[in-house]
Parts: structure tokens; sequence; C-alpha cells
């Protein structure tokens, strides 16, 4: 039992380890995602390649009627040919616990880059969509929505 | 019990593209509520759906908690042949749902 | 026409101003959206008038009014099939199916959502269709109730609910209801709660107005039970009164309370001739 550690909280513990390891600090992330998040969360997708905007259209509600079911559709121009097709339709927001929605692949047998699902929206905030064409280009679009809480709430029974 | 919904139409022309709309049903637990005592409601959620056209896929997407309950998907493929569209939903906990749909293409 | 406006006489507690067309006898014109019966009967002061009557379905977004119309993406599909599966099912030491006495719900249960809540000879009162199935269990199958807002009952009422599709809401013939109606209006009109309002202080005199963005609708129980999005699941009228009591700060009554069977039997009349949509989607 090393003396210098006996106390010491546990994260005070891993800290020490990794100094010895060239000095990365471990940020501990926040209980709710935040613009900077969904800008990591998008990184993680997309590289260092660059984001360009255009080609994505989102179909979602400026008002939503209520936060909890969200009707979100996603279009991507492109010919969905075999040569010219999206391969990926990445959705994202920033103030969710976490920051991704929906990913779907797709390929030019879809014939057409337009998916649409239900999704949650914790607060008033904006989505991002990023689509990957076959080319490894990237596109995006953003959507700002507001989000309030329904009038009448159930108590906890 | 009733699982799955689809909506994969009849009939089709060759080369048309045709929309498929799906629903499942699933709490979508997103692990971030908690109960009345404060204790956190593990997550459970559908994390994968495919679906294949004659064997080959044709989409796939993740899902994530930020998906409401009773995941309602719709996307495109091309009517290539007439045979059997399938659907598989998998997630948290073992789950794992399948179904199916018959599409005739002229 | 002049619309007078009248004052209700009586307890401060129940002081409500309302407008309408006092003893005016309308007898009936059919309505493009709406499908309204030959109603002759007399609308009472505060009533919405016949032509001004909006379902919640009327003021959903683009989105939900797709859902309601798609029973492949209305997630209340899923209890409507569970409810025929339910229906079909040995149940109790009977060993009956509801099939079994009823044969095919499309046929005998026709109508029957539309005409509930209905009265009862034993219990001398009226009761709602989740207490109505949970007596035929007992008397019939001899199995145990089934809780209110379980699965299974939800999917036997949506199940049962939705029978009655496309048919007008039937108006209360039996006379022995009126005072059941009159208890229900009561408790409508009832100022209560912490914030001091009644259910007719936002459903008769400001629909149509925005509260925390969404629209104040009329509130006709057409569509239950209900797919409400606020709780990603099925729940019935009992359960919307009692989260809209619990908005209001008051204290709600247990489910099965015969107050909230009489406000459903004066909702459901004050919605007579509308059409009913089970299993609908709301808000």
């Amino acid at each position: 039992m090393d003396n210098d550690i006996r106390g010491a909280t546990r994260r005070d513990m891993l800290l020490a380890g990794m100094a010895g390891v060239g000095a990365t600090l471990i940020r501990i992330e926040p209980a709710a995602a935040t613009p900077d998040s969904m800008k990591r969360a998008i990184r993680q997708v997309v590289g260092e390649a660059p984001v360009r905007n255009g080609k994505v259209t989102i179909d979602v509600p400026t008002l939503v009627e209520n936060g909890n079911t969200v009707a979100l559709a996603i279009e991507v121009e492109s010919p969905m040919t075999k040569d010219d097709y999206v391969k990926a339709i990445h959705v994202f927001n920033e103030k969710n616990p976490l920051p991704n929605v929906i990913s779907a692949h797709l390929g030019p047998r879809a014939g057409r880059a337009r998916i649409s699902t239900r999704f949650r929206l914790a607060d008033t905030q904006t989505i991002t969509a990023v689509a990957e064409l076959s080319d490894g280009s990237f596109w995006s679009a953003s959507a700002d929505v507001i989000v309030t809480l329904a009038a009448c709430l159930e108590s906890l029974d | 019990m009733a699982r799955a919904l689809i909506n994969v139409p009849q009939k089709a022309k060759s080369g048309q593209v045709i929309e498929i709309k799906t629903l499942i049903s699933h709490i979508m637990e997103t692990g971030f509520r908690h109960d009345n005592v404060g204790k956190a409601i593990p997550r459970n959620i559908i994390t994968t759906f495919v679906a294949r056209y004659n064997g080959e896929e044709i989409f796939r997407t993740d899902l994530f908690p930020a998906i409401a309950a009773n995941p309602f998907v719709s996307f495109h493929t091309v009517a290539t042949e007439s045979g059997t569209i399938e659907f598989e939903w998998t997630g948290d906990n073992g789950f794992h749902e399948t179904g199916s749909a018959k599409i005739t293409v002229e | 026409m002049k619309e007078a406006r009248t004052r209700r006489v009586g307890k401060a507690k129940r002081a409500h101003r309302g407008v309408g067309r006092v003893g005016t006898a309308l007898c009936a014109f059919a309505h493009p959206t709406l499908l309204l019966l030959a109603l002759c009967t007399p609308l009472l002061a505060t009533e919405i008038p016949l032509d001004q009557r909006r379902s919640g379905y009327e003021d959903l977004s683009r989105d939900s009014k797709a859902m309601e119309d798609d029973d492949t993406a209305n997630p209340a599909t899923f209890w409507v099939l569970d409810g025929e599966a339910l229906w079909n099912a040995k149940a109790g030491s009977a060993n009956k199916s509801c099939a079994d006495c009823h044969g095919d719900a499309a046929q005998s249960m026709k109508g029957v959502a539309a005409r509930y809540p209905a009265f009862d000879e034993r219990l001398g009162r009226p009761i709602d269709l989740e207490e109505r199935i949970n007596l035929e269990r007992r008397d019939r199958q001899n199995a145990p109730p089934l809780k209110f807002e379980s699965h299974e009952l939800l999917a036997l009422t949506a199940f049962i609910g939705r029978q009655s599709r496309g048919l007008p809401i039937a108006e209360a013939a039996d006379p022995r209801l009126k005072p059941f109606i009159a208890q229900g209006r009561a408790l409508y009109e009832l100022r209560q709660g912490q914030i001091n309002m009644s259910c007719a202080q936002c459903h008769d005199d400001n629909w149509g107005k925005k509260l925390a963005g969404n629209i104040v609708p009329q509130a006709h129980p057409t569509g239950y039970p209900i797919y409400r999005l606020e709780w990603q699941s099925v729940g019935s009228l009992q359960r919307r009164l009692r989260n809209c009591i619990a908005g209001m700060r008051a204290e709600p009554f247990d489910f099965g309370a015969p107050d909230y069977v009489a406000l459903e039997l004066f909702l459901m009349q004050r919605a007579r001739g509308m059409t009913i949509e089970t299993p609908g989607v709301r808000p």
C-alpha cells in the first residue's frame, strides 16, 4: 500500500498515473451535451474533412407540438447513381444529454436520399444534419427548434 | 404481442423509387431518467435497424436514446425485382425483432 | 344573430360567465368536416355552438395528423392489435374469451364506445368502458379485474373503441343519465385547485388560444384512448383528465372515481354528434 495515494480520490489517482505518460488531462464531461460536444461528435464522424453548407434540407417544426416526440425528415440532393450517391446521413443536437440522434447508411440502391423519424428534444436548440457523399465530401444544414414544456404535466403518482 | 408494423407497397414498377415506412414497439428508455427515489433507470434502446432486399442490405441505421419511443423510421429504395424485403431490429438486453414484406415488381 | 351573455346564479365557487344561445332549438345541418346527427335539443348557455365544434385533430401538426391517419404509422395500433389478441384469448377460471360470447368485435362492438359511459342497472350509476370490461371479466369470465392504465386494459379499450371509428358520438337517450350529466357538468364548471380555474374557462372560453406553445383544444373526447406524444404511450381519458387537474394544481381523484365517470359522460354529451377517431394522436 503506497502511503502517497492513501486517502486520495480515484480521480486524483488516475491523474497522477497519467502525469507519468505525457500529462494528458482527463476532462469530466458535463451531464448535458453542449454546442461543443455536438461539434466534437460531428468531428468524430467527419474527421479532418471540411463540412460545407448545402445539399441538405431539414424538415422539422420551428415550434414543436411536444418535445418528447418530434417528427423529423432529412433530404439530401443527389442523383443517387452508383457513381454519385449519399453514403450516410447523421443528425446531431446540442442540448440533449447526448449529441447523436441517428446515423443512417444509404447507398445507390436508395434511389432517394430522404429519411424520416421521430425524435426527442430536451430544450430549445439547434440541430445539425451532416451528409456524407460517395466522393468523400461532407455537407450539412442546421435548424433552430423551439421546445416548450407541455402545459399540463402529470404529477408523479 | 404485436411488435412491428411495416408499410411497403405491394406492387411497384421496375426502377421505381418506393418509400418504406416502419414502426416498432419499444420504450426507448434513455438511461437519463430517474425513478421517484432518484435511482437512474437503465438504458434500454434499439440500437440498430437493418433492411435487406432479397438478402442484400439496402439500408442500415444506428439509433440513439434521442429517438422517440416506438421508433418510426422511413427510407427509400429502388424497386428492382420481386421478392422479400426483410427488416431486423437489435438493441439492448438482447432485443431482437424481425419482420418482412413481399413486393411484386413488374 | 345576437348572442346572449348569461351569468350563472349560485355559489361563488361555481360562478362562470358564458356566452351562448339560450333555449334556441337548433335543427341539424350537415357540416362538411364533422358528421352531425339531426339534433333538435336546445343548446345550453356556455356550450360551444354546433357549427364551431372542433376535434383536437384539427389542431394537430401536419405530421401528427399523418400519424393518426395512417394505422401503420400510429403506435396506438400496437395496442389495438394486442387488444384483438386479448379479445380472442381465454381468460379466468371460466376459461372463456370475449369472442366466445361476443363473437366478431367488428360487428358486436360497433357503436359501443360511441355510447359509453352507459347506465349500469346494478350499480345504479353510469360506468365507463373500462369498468364494463372489468365487470364482464368478473361476471362472465371469473377473471380478476385489469388495473387502470395497464397495457391489457388500454389494449382492450383501444380495440373496442376502434370498432366505433367513424361513427358519431351517441346522444344519451336514457333519462336515468340526466342527473349524472349534470354532476359531470358541475365538475367541469367548478373552479378548483391552487390556480382556482375550471375546465370551462380554458375549454369553453379560451379554446383556440395558446397556452405554453400549444393550442388550447375544445377538449372533446373523440379519440380515446389516445396515443399522447407527451406520454409516448396510449392512455385513457381519465389519465388525461387527471393530468389536467394536476396541471390546475388540484388534487386528482383516484382512477375509477364515479365523479370522473360523470365528467366523462358530460364530455361525451358535450361532444355528441362528433366523429369517433379512436385511437387518436394528441400532443
